[in-house]
């Protein structure tokens, strides 16, 4: 007899859809998160996309902030190219309000019967007769429990998958080291999402705006570490004081996003890692609460699976890597690729794409679409990404 | 002896340096980023990735 069938640590979104869909199974969950809150502190641009998200939970507008209808990207020169939503798909739909999202996913889990507990985290595990003997800490009193399968959706810092065998490191080519404001006191349209791209801006990734309502927006920056002179704070700062001299910050939000397109296996014997634990961000736009809820949902399949079939191999649990690699696997590896090209263009052509496309109105706000015109316009630099696109 | 320490005024305990510390020198532990010296090999790489420069080399 095992405490539990499976322990889920983490409670972010993917955490939080692995244990609800595991307890609505009819298993034995739980839910531990090392923080006293659930989604404090936040560590987000909170964009997420509207289709995607409505087939998880139904929306609510306690944590929907803002909802965004088109995007502008501006190139070095600060040339503006407009994407606009008109078709399903977009990639910015809903700016959530984290805070409140990720408490009601855990409301959701605790609902189906996983059970909860906050102040709590996982501090070592070992396997012994094929099941797993998880240490946790739970205010100040260790103790060890025992499970058949753990999911680990403990964030960028991850230890359950190196624990487990799994190994996680990023190098600095595969991080985006992160900064962002909650600002008050600037002016923005409260339907737009803001990206500016190019190394004048952001080497190796870009800076956003998001609205949050009509007089706050989230203004962040994403490096990457391994091109960048300067901290991504720099950066930001150098940025707002140039466009907001007087805005206001009212929160300091900083992160990790990884944006390695995601583990060749995100299991091991017992373990299956689910959402920024298995490196599953966008390595273009850096999202990665979609991924994250749905790695969630097949890991919490998976481990039901296994349960009623008595094996938690990694050879069994690898129908997790199946379904996820055919869900959203073979995109993150599209846009790896096509990332690692957009880091050697030089900040002279993304001025003359964004020339070549000013005013035309692109009517679906998705990369690929942003691609797809750029391939049309600009086909001899892009001839050797066709195999990417189509 | 030269080591990486945090400045607690500027760390913000996102986990960035935790995700590409290959050696396992540092842990974010509940909300404070814990430096074990004994593990570091004085890479950098964690101080090159840190968003805030929370993570300084000392004498």
């Amino acid at each position: 007899m095992t405490d539990y069938d499976v322990v889920v640590v983490g409670a972010g979104p993917g955490g939080s859809i692995a244990a609800k869909t595991a307890a609505e199974k009819g298993l034995d969950v739980l839910l531990i998160e090392k923080r006293q809150e659930i989604g404090v502190p936040v560590r987000c641009a909170e964009g997420v996309s509207k289709e995607d998200l409505e087939k998880f939970v139904e929306p609510d507008k306690r944590w929907i902030a803002a909802e965004i209808e088109k995007a502008w990207i501006f190139s070095p020169d600060e040339t503006k190219v407009e994407l606009s939503a008109e078709k399903a798909g977009n990639e910015v739909g809903y700016v959530l309000e984290r805070k409140i999202f990720d408490r009601h996913l855990a409301r959701l889990a605790s609902k189906a019967g996983a059970e909860v507990r906050v102040k709590t985290s996982a501090v070592g595990l070992k396997r012994e007769n094929g099941i797993v003997k998880l240490k946790i800490r739970s205010l100040g009193k260790e103790e060890e429990i025992t499970t058949k399968i753990v999911i680990g959706a403990d964030g960028i810092e991850s230890k359950v998958g190196k624990w487990a065998g799994i190994d996680t490191t990023l190098k600095l080519g595969e991080i985006e080291s992160c900064v962002q404001y909650l600002m008050t006191n600037i002016e923005f349209e409260s339907d737009v999402t803001y990206f500016w791209v190019g190394k004048r801006f952001a080497p190796g990734g870009y800076i956003w705006l998001f609205p949050k309502g009509d007089d706050a927006a989230n203004v962040g920056i994403g490096v990457m570490p391994s091109i960048a002179e300067k901290k991504a704070k720099e950066y930001l700062d150098d940025f707002v004081r140039k466009k907001f001299p007087d805005g206001e910050i009212v929160e300091v939000v900083v992160g990790g996003v990884p944006v390695s397109g995601g583990l060749k296996s995100a299991v091991s014997d017992n373990v299956m890692l689910v959402g920024d634990a298995a490196r599953f961000a966008d390595p273009i736009t850096g999202g990665g609460i979609i991924n994250a809820m749905k790695s969630g949902y097949y890991a919490g399949i998976t481990a039901y699976e296994a349960v009623v079939e008595e094996d938690y191999s990694a050879k069994f649990l690898k129908k997790y890597d199946e379904r996820w690699k055919k869900d959203f696997g073979k995109k993150l590896e599209r846009n790896k690729k096509i990332q690692e090209k957009l880091l050697k263009m030089d900040d002279e052509t993304f001025n003359k794409i964004a020339k070549s496309l000013e005013g035309m109105r692109i009517e679906e706000f998705s990369v690929k679409r942003l691609v797809l015109e750029i391939f049309k316009k600009y086909p001899k630099l892009f001839w050797d990404m066709k195999d990417l696109i189509f | 002896m030269k080591r990486i320490v945090v400045n607690r005024y500027k760390c913000a305990y996102c986990g960035a340096c935790v995700s590409v510390c290959k050696f396992d020198a540092n842990e974010l532990v509940e909300t404070y980023l814990e430096i074990y010296p004994d593990k570091c090999t004085l890479c950098m790489v964690c101080v090159k990735t840190c968003p805030m420069g929370a993570l300084e080399v000392v004498e």
